[in-house]
């Protein structure tokens, strides 16, 4: 399905006077924040043309940055919001993991898109290791300002890694109660990270636990269980 | 300086928080903390009606002869009340840096419901960063 003329809710389009408002409703069309049709329009047919986010370059946002204030209000909402919505901590974190799967999915895309658009022979990671440094330094410096504070290969399993970050951002402002002290609202970050190993074709489960010590209270460790083909391929690979 | 203890007013007259620092003051039952904050919440409600010049924030500063209690009152109605000593000359700076405490580590926190009483270790440990003990030069 193509689009060759813009939604319509994008456009307004004046036809003919009879189109025009009447004042005596012009009230309740400002609900919908739509602007008001410009009464003496020279091109009666021609649709008025919107900007959407679309058609923004992409690289112009690169560098800006996000009030970390606002951000912080709207996930303390989104955490309210779907805690109304579920029936324990497991299905909160799995919720708020879906959630930063659908920021992850596109994050990758658009990271790969900025780093590689410019390189004559683009290129994306097919080992594991490489792809777990570039999300620990890539993606955090991209997602959250700063690069994650270490990577570690978990002794017990040769299938897990750990990203440790010693004082996630979007948590600084969070005290999670007593009752509820194994929840780790770091696992819309599990998600990102899930969705972006995902992409780079590195099937895992990612899960976000908080491992607080005396210098770093909030430290949180997102670990990344992979599926047993990867470990398989990387093998093969060597 | 020595600070004696903070109260956290929300805007219907009711204590959402209360801790002491320093020692000086005699201690009250927790009963006695929330009729104190509901009194001083109406006093200050016709402390702002006072003004002969038209609206006024209401009282600021109520003295006492070993203490005084400073009282900043915010846009939204909540109340941040510090009970210093008499030659404190910080207060007010005090306060506001109580102020962006509270709008950080309670306004932000999502297991905080508004207007409820205040349990969150994020807002105790910054106080007790900003206040510690109480004492200070």
């Amino acid at each position: 399905m193509a689009y060759n003329q813009p939604p319509s809710r994008f456009s307004l389009v004046s036809t003919s006077s009879t189109d025009q408002i009447p004042p005596s409703n012009a009230s309740s069309t400002t609900r919908f924040s739509l602007p008001t049709p410009s009464i003496n329009t020279g091109s009666q047919t021609k649709p008025v043309v919107r900007t959407t986010i679309y058609d923004r370059p992409l690289n112009k946002t690169r560098n800006a940055e996000v009030s970390a204030s606002a951000f912080s209000f709207l996930f303390s909402e989104m955490i309210q919001y779907t805690q109304k919505r579920v029936s324990g901590i497991e299905d909160l974190e799995r919720r708020l993991s879906t959630i930063g799967y659908r920021v992850g999915m596109r994050y990758l895309e658009l990271m790969s898109w900025r780093t590689e658009v410019a390189s004559k022979a683009p290129k994306r990671e097919i080992r594991f290791l490489p792809a777990l440094m570039m999300i620990h330094t890539q993606l955090w410096r991209a997602v959250f300002g700063k690069p994650a504070d270490a990577i570690e290969k978990s002794m017990e399993n040769d299938d897990e890694y750990m990203i440790i970050d010693n004082d996630p951002p979007i948590t600084r402002h969070i005290s999670i109660p007593k009752e509820m002290s194994s929840l780790s609202c770091s696992a819309l970050t599990a998600g990102i990270v899930e969705a972006v190993l995902d992409g780079l074709g590195f099937p895992a489960r990612v899960t976000a636990h908080s491992v607080p010590i005396d210098a770093y209270p909030s430290r949180t460790t997102i670990l990344i269980k992979l599926q047993k083909e990867v470990i398989e391929r990387e093998e093969a690979l060597k | 300086m020595v600070v004696f203890g903070l109260w956290v007013i929300n805007k219907a007259g009711g204590l959402v928080y209360q801790r002491n620092f320093a020692d000086g003051l005699a201690t009250l039952t927790s009963n006695e903390y929330l009729v104190l904050a509901g009194t001083l919440h109406g006093i200050h409600a016709i402390t702002s009606r006072l003004s002969p010049t038209g609206s006024s924030s209401g009282a600021h500063v109520i003295e006492a002869e070993t203490f005084k209690m400073t009282i900043f009152l915010t846009s939204t109605g909540t109340k941040f009340v510090l009970l210093t000593s008499l030659s404190d000359p910080s207060a007010d700076t005090t306060l506001q840096k109580i102020y962006e405490a509270y709008a950080d580590a309670v306004m932000k926190n999502p297991f905080q419901t508004p207007e409820m009483p205040i349990r969150s270790e994020g807002f105790d440990a910054r106080i007790s960063a900003l206040i510690g003990t109480g004492i200070s030069a």
